[in-house]
C-alpha cells in the first residue's frame, strides 16, 4: 500500500480505514487534527490526552467541488490531467464535530445532498499519496 | 444614545482600489493626505498614528504605523501597529480609539494599505504538515471551498439559489459602478453572471471577491476636540467589536479542516457574535440600522452577513435582496459601496474602508450611492484565526 499525505492522520486499514483523533481526558472533547498538549474548551484544564479513532460514518452537512487545479502545496503530476473533484463537510454524530474531506472519485457535486450518509474510504491524491475520502452510502436521512 | 465612549471621524480618505504596481506606502500616503485634508487638521497636529499592517511586503508590514508617518514626514507622534488579518484595520481604530478616551492624545490618524501578489493566495512553500493552512492546500481545499460550502448550505436548507447569489452580484455592480473609489465600476446582469465559470459548485468567478491594491485612512479625535474646531455634528464611532471566537466553532473556518468538537460545550456562531457585542456596546438594536458594510467575499457570504447583523430573520436574506431590500433605495441597503465584489480585498485596508464608506453616507456625501437621511450604520468582517471586526457609525 502506498504511503499517507499525512503521517498518523489515519489508520492505514484498507477495509474500514478511520481519521485518527484526540480526545481530552478531562472533558472528553475530541480533536481532529490530534490535539496532544492544552485543551481548548475555556471551561477544561486538561493536558491529558487518549488517541482515539473517529467514527467512519457521518453525514453531508454541505459539499463543492474544484473545478480548477489547487495551488501548490496540492500536487499535480501530469498538470493536462486534472479531473474536478468533490468536497464535502461531514457531520460526525458522537463527536460533534464536522470534517472536511474529498469525495472518492466518479462523484459529483450532483450526487451529493445535506444529510446523505457517507464513509470513510482511503483514496490516493493524483500523486499516489493516500489520503482519507468520503463516500456515499445511503440516501439522504 | 450617545455615550462618553464615542469618538468624532473628522476626516476619511482612500487611494483608490485596482492593480497599479506601486508600494503601499504611496497608496497609504495618498489616502491619508486626503483624510487630512478632508478633516481639517493640520499633520504636525496628530498625536497619534495607528498603522494596519500588511504580510505582503517584507518585514511585517515594514512596521506600518511607523512607516506611513516617515513618509508624511516625522513629527514625533505616539506610534502603533496592528496585525489581525482582516480585521486589522478595526484593530487599529480601536487602539486610537483606547488613546483618546483614555486621554493620551486628542486626535490620530489610522492607517492601512496593501499590495497584493497575483492569482491565488497561496501559503510559504515548504512540508509543513503541523500548519492548517499548508494542509487544506495539500487535500486541494482553497479559500472559495470554504466559501461555496457555506452557500450551498444555505441552497440546502433555506432553499437559496445560484440566481440569489447573482442578485447580489448585479446589486453591488450597480452600487459600484460611480464609485471612483471601486476597482471594477461594470454593471452586470444576472445572465452575464449566470455565464461565467463554476470555481467551486455553487458559486461562480463573478460570486467571488478578488484581491486588490487599495487604502484607506481615518482622521479620529475626542469629541471635545472636534467640538472645539467646528465639528461638533462629525459622524462618530459608537462601537468597534474586535471579539474572538466562543469555543466551540459551529462552522468549519479557514483554514481548518474540522470543526471543534461540540461534546463539552455548546457550538457557537463567530460571525453573529460580532455584531451583536457592538450592537451591546453602543447600545443600539438592528431595527436602528440604515445601512450596513459587509464582507462579501463571495455573494452568499453577503447573505449570511445579513443574517449575522439581524437585519432579518435566519434563512430570510435571499428574499430581502429578491425585494430589492438591500438596494440603495431600499429598506436595508447592504454593500452601497458596490463591497468586495467592486473593490477587491485589500486586507489591512478594508475594514477601514468600510468606515470611510459610512462616513460618506452618514454625512449625506456619497452621491449616486447615497442611502436617504442615513443615521446608522454598521460594518462586518472576518478574517483568518478567529479575527473579526464589527463598527458601528452614527450621527
Amino acid at each position: 500500500m502506498s504511503a499517507p499525505v499525512l503521517e498518523g492522520w489515519f489508520t492505514l486499514d484498507a477495509g474500514a480505514p478511520q481519521l485518527l483523533g484526540s480526545r481530552c481526558v478531562a472533558c472528553g472533547t475530541y480533536y481532529f487534527p490530534k490535539l496532544k498538549t492544552f485543551c481548548r474548551n475555556p471551561d477544561c484544564a486538561g493536558e491529558a490526552f487518549e488517541e482515539v479513532p473517529l467514527s467512519r460514518t457521518g453525514k453531508v452537512w454541505s459539499f463543492t467541488n474544484a473545478v480548477y487545479q489547487p495551488p501548490e502545496p496540492y500536487v499535480q503530476v501530469d498538470k493536462d490531467a486534472f479531473v474536478p473533484f468533490a468536497i464535502a463537510a461531514v457531520e460526525l454524530e458522537k463527536e460533534k464535530m464536522i470534517v472536511l474531506g474529498q469525495v472518492v472519485a466518479g462523484v459529483g457535486v450532483e450526487s451529493l445532498k445535506a444529510g446523505l450518509e457517507v464513509e470513510l474510504v482511503l483514496e490516493p491524491l493524483s500523486d499516489g499519496k493516500l489520503t482519507w475520502k468520503w463516500k456515499p452510502t445511503g440516501a439522504a436521512k | 444614545m450617545s455615550t462618553n465612549k464615542d469618538i468624532a471621524i473628522l476626516g476619511v480618505g482612500m487611494h483608490p482600489w485596482g492593480k497599479w504596481g506601486k508600494s503601499f506606502i504611496d497608496y497609504g500616503v495618498v489616502a491619508a493626505r486626503a483624510a487630512l485634508a478632508d478633516s481639517g487638521v493640520n499633520w504636525r497636529d496628530v498625536q497619534f498614528v495607528s498603522g494596519a499592517a500588511t504580510i505582503r511586503n517584507g518585514y511585517p508590514g515594514q512596521v506600518a504605523g511607523a512607516t506611513f508617518a516617515q513618509a508624511l514626514g516625522w513629527q514625533g507622534a505616539q506610534v502603533n501597529t496592528s496585525y489581525a488579518a482582516c480585521a486589522s484595520g478595526s484593530q487599529a481604530l480601536a487602539a486610537a480609539r483606547s488613546k483618546i478616551l483614555s486621554g493620551e492624545c486628542e486626535v490620530a490618524l489610522v492607517i492601512g494599505s496593501d499590495t497584493t501578489p497575483k492569482g491565488f493566495l497561496k501559503p510559504a512553500p515548504g512540508d509543513r504538515p503541523d500548519d492548517p493552512d499548508w494542509v487544506r492546500f495539500r487535500l486541494g481545499i482553497t479559500n472559495p471551498t470554504y466559501f461555496a460550502l457555506y452557500a450551498r448550505r444555505r441552497m440546502e436548507m433555506y432553499g437559496d439559489t445560484q440566481a440569489d447569489f447573482a442578485l447580489v452580484k448585479v446589486k453591488n455592480a450597480e452600487h459600484g459602478f460611480n464609485n471612483v473609489n471601486a476597482r471594477y465600476r461594470k454593471k452586470f446582469t444576472a445572465e452575464e453572471v449566470a455565464a461565467s465559470s463554476i470555481v467551486a459548485d455553487p458559486l461562480r468567478l463573478m460570486d467571488i471577491c478578488a484581491v486588490s491594491d487599495g487604502a484607506a485612512a481615518i482622521i479620529v479625535s475626542s469629541v471635545e476636540y472636534a467640538k472645539k474646531i467646528g465639528k461638533a455634528n462629525a459622524p462618530r464611532i459608537a462601537a468597534i467589536s474586535t471579539v474572538t471566537p466562543t469555543f466551540a466553532s459551529a462552522l468549519v473556518e479557514m483554514p481548518d479542516i474540522a470543526t471543534d468538537s461540540a461534546i463539552a460545550v455548546p457550538a457557537q456562531s463567530f460571525r453573529a457574535a460580532l455584531p451583536r457585542k457592538a450592537y451591546e456596546e453602543a447600545g443600539i438594536s438592528p431595527s436602528d440600522i440604515s445601512l450596513a458594510e459587509v464582507y462579501d467575499l463571495s455573494t452568499a457570504l453577503e447573505l449570511d452577513w445579513i443574517e449575522d447583523l439581524q437585519l432579518c430573520a435566519r434563512g430570510e436574506a435571499a428574499q430581502l435582496v429578491r425585494e430589492g431590500a438591500t438596494k440603495v433605495g431600499g429598506r436595508i441597503p447592504v454593500n452601497a459601496s458596490g463591497g468586495l465584489a467592486c473593490f477587491g480585498e485589500a486586507v489591512p485596508a478594508q475594514a477601514l474602508a468600510q468606515v470611510c464608506e459610512l462616513t460618506w453616507q452618514l454625512r449625506g456625501q456619497a452621491g449616486d450611492r447615497q442611502v436617504a437621511d442615513a443615521k446608522v450604520g454598521i460594518t462586518a468582517n472576518q478574517g483568518l484565526f478567529g479575527h473579526g471586526s464589527s463598527v458601528i457609525v452614527k450621527r
